[in-house]
């Protein structure tokens, strides 16, 4: 069984696990790392939205021999991690003020893809507008969406 | 908080406890407000014996009176007793099998024997027990009961109903804990109850203060004491009323809270189901079964009925393992059957109208006839569920919204006898519906039964819109009939592909059939039943009647259920639709015809305020409208006012590929009246998570049937609301009700909203739909395969790094 290595959450990793298993599974059913949640299978839903060198992917649709070694994965469980200050990420702190979850399942998917879409907007050398909002393609069958938005603008007003 | 016991806590050792409740509370709203007619009253409930402090309601005494209301005079049953009140009725027995405990360590714990999907429950039932025992929220610890089959109807989370049937019992039980402190403290301090006070979880008397952790232990009772007590006056409440965020948001947001497939279960290796390309097919035979068993990672392969199960140690081989499999498959229930062909034998079984539409020349009639196609009820966690089935016991994990109907389901499958059967209640990723029946737990039990080891089952995606529950399709027809510019009859006759009620409000209404009989529910089926507890169109329309019909022909063919209400959401849109012809036949504004013809107050004015707030009437672009709608169920009401852009250059919006976009609601404007509201945060989440519920089912959301098949196999099929159409503006305003009994919430703006919708859409568009949701002629996108069942997971995701 061929050994995958990569970094996850800030630590080398390494598994026995073949090429083809997707990364989401190595994650869940392997590493037991359970904030990347299954909702499609397909790279649809986003629920399993989590960052590869710090931009947004979802590992349901990598196969992990496809990752490098010096592949820094971060899911949920390492958001805080990357962010300098202490506690929480500012863009969970703002889920967390504005009562987002409902259900919860698809939340982690949600911030992840907050993050690294204020990042992207950010690289671009500007703000957030409406029209980036409505591309997210996160479904939250809960229909929180209305507070999301409302967070992710909170969220990218402190992450400076 | 503090409180002191002269104001609002008696003792009455003397009197007889078997006395009757006052009466009717003049103040409360309707008729029906039998829990909360109980409010001003002292109660009844239990000290249990043992070491620490664990207490009871009794509910039941209540209960025996209720079976005098009179036949009402009104013509519509809800408006006298409604869903609620059965829900509720079925649960009074059992109130006192309920109990909360204070440990010695000072905190209360509670075991709520509901389910927590999404809806916020634990958070509100912990605020109303903060309320009563004077104890700050971080100290209450509120879990979810596994199943108990000794509460009989008392377990089941749906209707909307959780707080309406477990407010009461609940702060009965918390009243009483904190009575037992005062008096096992007055024991201590040698002085009377009503020279203390209690606060933040301590009795005081000013001078020394005893922790409620100190004296849990001597509140203890060695016997089972029967005592009475008064709950707070709703003046006082310090917890119930404020906004209070989710208990388990910091949980949700790092990843922390654990769903089904999230547990470690020693053993429980993952396992999904290869499922026949027919709805509610079987296996014959698997083909390959030792090809399969060779596979990277599999461990099982065994037969169930419903399909072929495979255990591995990825999900992601499981799947591999299924898109492998060679199967015969026996035919499904519905195979000749499409869209088409169903549709036209509802049709057929419309009940007739009683008004005759050829009448008199100064008689004016509308006629509408709505369809209503087939739609999933999943939720975005797929049905999952651990099973450890050994030959003397089994134990079960899953989100189950009626454990104890799965309990005996799971005991019936694997030959055990129920007391052997173990089933924990897990958080769910959300229901609408999906929860209430056991499918996947049973489904888990048999598999784990047969490969005798334990299994963590998960379905696919595509196998919730293929196999799994549909809120079934209906078609709702409407006749008006005016005379003299007046509304004289309105008649609505639903009819509907059987919905299932096997999961226990069927037996709700068989344990309560003699008290229904008054009221004209006798000889009713289940179905029928539900319709009539449900639907109230509170117009002054002068003879109103809504039937049901589900015919036979249906019935085990489809796998239905609810889908974050039943009915109504249909029936509203179909009214609501049927309202705006009959205003505009009448050359009146759809919201001042409502303001004339509505009978009910609390409804005027939750529709007074979205027409103040929304602006109802300003001007708007040619292709865009405004619409309004109100609906009233769950003990309270809702109005919603929407704007929709049903421009080219907005329908037309291309957002890539299998993206349904379609007219856009800008604007919704959501008026609430629930009664008492326990957490206006909570309640404010589940109007706005509504309206999108509301916005799919009228606009997006729906399942193709196609020579038995579902067609839709993922999110990138069905299209429930995403972000490029959600309103960029949503207000939601609660009202402050005349009611003191907390409503129901989670599916109280679903019907109004897609009613607003369909209303602005027929307005914007100057043409009324026929059938929702509206896209659905339409089949945008390629329906994925059938054998295999599921897609194979994609490799390319390093391409879409964002």
């Amino acid at each position: 069984m061929p050994k995958q290595t990569f970094i996850l959450n800030g630590k080398t990793v390494t598994v026995n696990v073949r090429d083809d298993v997707r990364v989401l599974w190595v994650l869940r059913d392997i590493l037991g790392v359970t904030g990347p949640k299954y909702g499609c299978g397909i790279n649809v839903c986003k629920a399993c939205t989590s960052h590869i060198n710090g931009k947004a992917f979802n590992p349901c649709s990598v196969k992990v021999g496809d990752l490098k070694k010096k592949d820094r994965i971060t899911t949920i469980e390492g958001l805080d991690e990357t962010w300098p200050g202490p506690g929480l990420h500012p863009m969970q702190q703002a889920w967390i003020d504005r009562d987002v979850a409902q259900c919860g399942y698809c939340q982690p998917g949600q911030i992840m893809e907050a993050v690294a879409l204020v990042k992207r907007v950010r690289r671009q050398g500007r703000e957030i507008r409406d029209s980036d909002l409505d591309k997210i393609r996160n479904i939250c069958r809960c229909g929180t969406y209305v507070r999301i938005r409302e967070a992710i603008e909170q969220g990218a007003r402190k992450m400076r | 908080m503090t409180t002191r016991p002269s104001d609002d806590l008696h003792n009455h050792p003397h009197d007889p406890l078997d006395e009757l409740p006052e009466g009717h509370d003049p103040a409360a709203f309707d008729a029906d407000d039998s829990i909360g007619r109980l409010g001003r009253r002292s109660f009844v409930g239990y000290v249990l014996a043992g070491s620490t402090l664990v207490v009871a309601a009794d509910l039941s005494v209540g209960r025996a009176q209720r079976a005098d209301a009179a036949v009402p005079s009104a013509p519509q049953i809800p408006e006298l007793y409604d869903l609620e009140d059965l829900q509720t009725d079925s649960a009074l027995p059992t109130s006192a099998l309920i109990t909360v405990t204070i440990g010695k360590d000072g905190r209360a714990k509670f075991a709520f024997p509901r389910t927590e999907v999404g809806q916020g429950i634990i958070t509100s039932t912990t605020m109303i027990l903060a309320e009563e025992l004077d104890l700050p929220i971080d100290k209450i610890d509120v879990t979810l009961s596994k199943a108990r089959p000794e509460l009989l109807l008392n377990q089941l989370t749906g209707g909307s109903n959780t707080t309406f049937s477990t407010y009461t019992p609940v702060r009965v039980a918390a009243a009483i804990a904190r009575q037992q402190l005062l008096k096992a403290a007055a024991i201590q301090l040698g002085t009377n109850v009503d020279r203390l006070f209690t606060t933040g979880g301590v009795v005081s008397d000013g001078v020394t203060n005893l922790t409620y952790a100190s004296l849990a232990g001597d509140a203890a009772s060695q016997v089972v004491e029967r005592v009475r007590v008064q709950l707070r006056p709703q003046e006082k409440f310090k917890v119930i009323g404020r906004p209070v965020s989710r208990l388990d948001a910091r949980d949700a947001v790092t990843g922390k809270k654990k769903f089904t497939t999230d547990l470690k279960v020693k053993g429980a290796l993952p396992t999904m189901v290869c499922r026949p390309p027919q709805h509610q097919g079987s296996p014959k035979r698997l083909r390959n079964r030792s090809a399969i068993l060779r596979m990277p990672g599999v461990t099982h392969v065994v037969t169930i009925p419903t399909g072929i199960a495979v255990r591995a140690k990825t999900f992601g081989q499981c799947i591999d393992a299924i898109r492998a499999m060679k199967v015969d498959w026996n035919p499904g229930t519905v195979d000749n059957q499409s869209d088409a062909t169903v549709l036209a034998k509802l049709r057929k079984q419309e009940l007739p109208m009683v008004v005759p539409k050829d009448l008199p020349a100064l008689a004016q009639t509308v006629e509408t006839n709505f369809a209503f196609a087939f739609r999933s009820s999943a939720a975005l966690e797929t049905y999952a569920a651990i099973a450890d089935v050994r030959s003397d016991r089994a134990e079960i994990w899953a989100g189950l919204k009626v454990p104890i109907l799965a309990q005996q389901n799971i005991a019936a499958v694997t030959g055990l006898p129920q007391d052997r059967v173990k089933v924990n209640v897990i958080t769910g990723g959300g229901s609408f519906g999906h929860k209430l029946f056991g499918d996947h737990a049973i489904e888990a039990a048999r598999i784990s039964k047969a490969m005798k080891v334990p299994v963590k089952l998960m379905w696919h995606r595509a196998d919730e819109p293929r196999q799994g529950r549909l809120h079934p399709m209906a078609t709702s027809r409407c006749r008006a009939t005016i005379v003299a510019g007046q509304v004289v009859s309105f008649e609505q006759r639903h009819t509907s592909v059987t919905t299932d009620f096997s999961h226990g409000l069927g037996e709700m209404l068989t344990s309560l059939a003699d008290e229904l009989d008054p009221i004209g529910l006798g000889g009713l089926g289940f179905a029928e039943s539900i319709f009539s507890l449900t639907q109230e169109l509170p117009y002054n329309f002068g003879a109103l009647t809504q039937l049901l019909n589900e015919p036979l022909e249906f019935e085990d063919k489809f796998s239905t259920g609810s889908m974050r209400n039943i009915y109504s959401p249909d029936t509203c849109v179909a009214a609501e639709l049927t309202i705006d012809q009959v205003a505009k036949k009448l050359g009146k504004d759809p919201f001042k015809f409502r303001m004339e013809m509505l009978k009910n107050d609390r409804v005027k004015a939750a529709l007074q305020k979205v027409a103040d707030e929304g602006r109802w009437g300003r001007k708007m672009a040619p292709g865009t409208a405004q619409g309004i709608a109100i609906h009233k169920e769950y003990k309270g009401c809702t109005a919603v006012l929407v704007e929709i852009d049903c421009r080219p250059r907005t329908v037309n919006r291309n957002l890539g590929k299998e993206t349904v976009t379609g007219p856009r609601v800008t604007k919704a404007v959501i008026a609430v009246d629930t009664g008492l509201v326990i957490n206006p945060r909570g309640l404010e989440a589940q109007m706005q998570g509504g309206l999108m519920d509301g916005i799919a089912l009228t606009l997006t959301s729906s399942n193709h049937l196609q020579d038995g098949k579902f067609l839709e196999a993922s999110w990138d099929n069905y299209f429930y609301t995403r972000q490029w159409n959600v309103p960029k503006d949503v207000e939601v305003h609660i009202i402050k009700s005349k009611s003191q009994t907390p409503g129901g919430a989670g599916e109280a703006a679903v019907g109004s909203s897609a009613a607003a919708v369909a209303c602005a859409y027929a307005r914007a568009t100057k043409k009324v739909p026929q059938y929702f949701p509206i896209n659905h002629a339409e089949i945008s996108f390629k329906p994925k395969s059938f054998v295999p069942p599921v897609p194979a997971s994609p490799t390319n995701g390093l391409k879409f790094t964002r």
